[in-house]
């Protein structure tokens, strides 16, 4: 187990760049600029880039330095550039009706995380673990998945959606780097693929949105009920 | 023996993508695919009888066939046949031939993605398998680009994405209870979970155990996260419609049932089929909410699908060999009756061109044959001898009786009461209510025989299983069932 002899350095390193990480999911949730959720998420996957890199170096999994280079490269380069392709095609500049108001949204956030915090510092305690850097990374992975669940119900432009989806996978993707960083390699590189797959098959989605409905407000989908 | 037939398995279908996008001719397209399902159907017709030796693992224990896998890979393999055969009658009626290459890409696509999940040996595995399904299926929803079948493919999408995300943090969790007992580097298959899950933190295990039941439950279609299920059923083509329900919605259920089987060996208290009980209870409840009052004639059958998904979460959530085997039973009774189901739609659907139970009417006098197999296919479905799914619900009632969660079954069979006289209202209606005199509607188009042979392939075998039932298949489905309980869970032995 890496985090139960962790340096204090390291554990302070690696709460940081995890608290950091949170700190930018409530900057999309309190933005309502598509172009601001788009750099707040590139930032998050080079921190997580960052995060997987000093796991590495302070745990000696010399694998996980190519999975630091695979996530800034995929998640920091490549997805952003492909969603900006799509947020440059929408000619949707921000969010135009707001089920939510952003200041509310962001009290609803903080209120996630207490709740993740207390589940979290509930399964630190019975693994006997309590106060350390796992319970962070709980809590940082369990709110930033109802962070990212958050924005996909109060948010309804197709791309605050797409990365609603890609927050979950964020938060999912910081707790395991430190949580299990002897993950297998081969399944990390698979699901880094299968997130660029999934995000050109959104962006085909949306071009079908635009060109065969005429809206790519979630909102105006309503044929389908009953 | 075995690992040649899963490879013909994987290669059949994947060579017909590769020869579809290189030819890119309508006809060979259509012959290629038909070509892959029966090879694909002929080799999983002998996997359950080769299981049977034990589990057998192959490439580095990432792939696995065992009598369960088996199972379900023989219910893909049969939807994918024939709703292949189907497609080729239906899809000439749509028109546009020059789209009918990528769409049997894309099918065939779609029936590898269903036969490869149930073989995923690692847990990372499988959830990329199940995600690969959502995203090529995505595409088949949305393939006749109506505004409609958009936005059903993408409310398919964003909530199936978003479920199975939760999916994935509940492996990731089930790998990190696990790192606590194996050290951090270990191949996360289905045995090794299972055989440390004794030694795994109690709480984790049940956090990741309910995250991944929401997650896989979202892919399986259990009320109340079947919201994209309806849509999604409902506005693509019908042989696509009928290889979601008979064949992706199991191999997602794989997933549930082999979590089940890994905290199961735990021994966590009554809690995880509790949890999954009154999903399975309240799909019926929702599907019979919503059977009651439909009027798009494909989404009567959507809902009926997150019917027959509630009855075998219940099956299997009630467990022991009853429970277990009333739900691989129901497993294979349900691709069967739903794929019959789903082709007599949509043949109707183009037949009358509308979707609306209200505008479709005098089916059994315009169609005698097609009429009559489609009405004995809706008798079938809601569970009346003498077919399967009369014996494979009675079984799943039974497992309830005896197990601890009476009530369950109690209201099972309130709700398919229910469920069984508002469907068959549908069908009253669209059979023997007359139509008005001033409102004649145009002729409606003959059903081709592409269209009917299926709907015939589906229904003997349904009888012939409702009728007769070989000894053999009980005791493989109480081999699965030993393999799924710990030994000293089991309740009830005797059929």
């Amino acid at each position: 187990m890496l985090v139960a002899h962790l340096s204090p350095l390291a554990a302070s390193l690696f709460s940081l760049i995890a608290i950091a990480s949170l700190l930018l999911a409530f900057v999309m949730l309190g933005s309502r600029w598509l172009r601001h959720y788009l750099y707040a998420f590139a930032l998050e996957s080079w921190l997580i880039a960052a995060l997987s890199a000093a796991v590495g170096y302070y745990g000696q999994y010399p694998e996980l330095y190519l999975i630091a280079i695979l996530t800034a490269v995929f998640r920091g380069c490549l997805l952003p550039y492909l969603l900006l392709r799509i947020v440059r095609r929408l000619n949707v500049a921000r969010e135009l009706h707001v089920v939510v108001q952003a200041s509310s949204s962001l009290v609803i956030g903080a209120f996630a995380v207490v709740f993740a915090l207390v589940v979290a510092t509930h399964i630190g305690d019975t693994l006997g673990l309590g106060g350390t850097v796992v319970v962070l990374a709980l809590t940082v992975m369990l709110s930033m998945k109802l962070i990212g669940f958050l924005m996909l119900t109060v948010r309804h432009e197709a791309i605050s959606q797409i990365l609603g989806l890609l927050v979950l996978e964020n938060g999912i993707f910081l707790g395991s780097q430190i949580l299990v960083p002897g993950m297998p390699l081969l399944l990390e590189i698979v699901i880094l693929f299968d997130l660029l797959i999934i995000v050109a098959c959104f962006g085909l989605l949306v071009q079908y949105l635009i060109s065969h409905v005429g809206t790519t407000s979630s909102l105006k989908l309503r044929r389908l009920v009953g | 023996m075995v690992g040649a037939l899963l490879l013909t398995i994987v290669l059949a279908p994947s060579a017909a993508i590769v020869l579809i996008l290189l030819a890119r001719r309508p006809r060979l397209a259509e012959g290629l695919n038909l070509a892959a399902s029966v090879i694909a159907f002929l080799a999983a017709l002998a996997l359950p009888a080769l299981s049977l030796t034990g589990a057998h693992v192959y490439w580095a224990s990432y792939i696995i066939l065992d009598p369960f896998g088996a199972w379900v890979i023989l219910c893909s393999a049969i939807v994918y046949l024939l709703a292949s055969i189907y497609a080729i009658g239906y899809m000439r009626l749509l028109e546009e031939e020059d789209s009918l290459p990528r769409f049997y890409a894309l099918f065939a696509g779609f029936g590898l993605t269903t036969l490869v999940g149930p073989m995923m040996n690692s847990a990372g595995l499988y959830w990329i398998a199940i995600e690969l399904t959502t995203l090529v299926s995505a595409f088949l929803v949305a393939f006749e680009r109506a505004p409609e079948s958009i936005e059903a493919a993408w409310k398919y999408i964003i909530v199936v994405s978003g479920g199975i995300s939760l999916a994935l943090l509940g492996t990731v969790l089930f790998y990190w209870a696990g790192s606590f007992v194996l050290g951090p580097h270990y191949d996360m298959t289905w045995a090794v979970l299972r055989g440390a899950a004794p030694q795994m933190n109690p709480a984790v295990l049940l956090l990741a155990f309910l995250l991944v039941l929401v997650g896989y439950g979202t892919k399986v279609g259990l009320a109340p996260m079947h919201t994209w299920l309806p849509d999604a059923h409902s506005e693509g083509p019908a042989p696509v419609s009928a290889l979601l329900s008979g064949a992706l919605l199991n191999t997602a259920m794989v997933g549930i049932v082999r979590y089940l089987a890994i905290i199961e060996a735990a021994h966590p208290g009554p809690l995880p089929r509790l949890v999954l009980v009154v999903l399975g209870a309240f799909s019926l409840f929702v599907a019979a909410m919503f059977i009651v009052r439909q009027r798009g004639i494909k989404r009567l059958m959507a809902y009926s699908s997150v019917e027959h998904m509630g009855i075998m979460a219940l099956g299997f959530g009630f467990g022991g060999v009853l429970g277990v085997a009333g739900a691989l039973y129901h497993m294979l009774n349900h691709t069967l009756n739903k794929s019959l189901m789903f082709f007599g739609a949509g043949s109707m659907m183009r037949s009358y061109q509308t979707k609306d139970i209200g505008a479709i009417r005098d089916v059994g006098r315009r169609f005698p044959v097609v009429g009559a197999l489609w009405l004995a296919g809706a008798v079938a479905i809601t569970g009346a001898p003498p077919f399967g799914l009369f014996a494979s619900e009675f079984t799943i009632l039974r497992a309830g009786l005896r197990g601890p969660q009476v009530w369950a079954a109690i209201v099972m069979a309130l709700l398919l009461i229910v469920i069984f006289i508002a469907f068959l209202n549908h069908f009253r209606e669209m059979y023997f209510t007359p139509t008005p005199a001033e409102a004649e509607p145009a002729p409606a188009r003959p059903v081709g025989a592409w269209c009917a042979v299926p709907m015939w392939l589906a229904l003997v075998p349904l009888l012939v299983f409702g009728l007769w039932w070989p000894e053999a298949i009980w005791q493989y489905f109480g081999a699965i069932a030993h393999g799924l309980t710990p030994s000293s869970g089991v309740i009830g032995t005797g059929l």
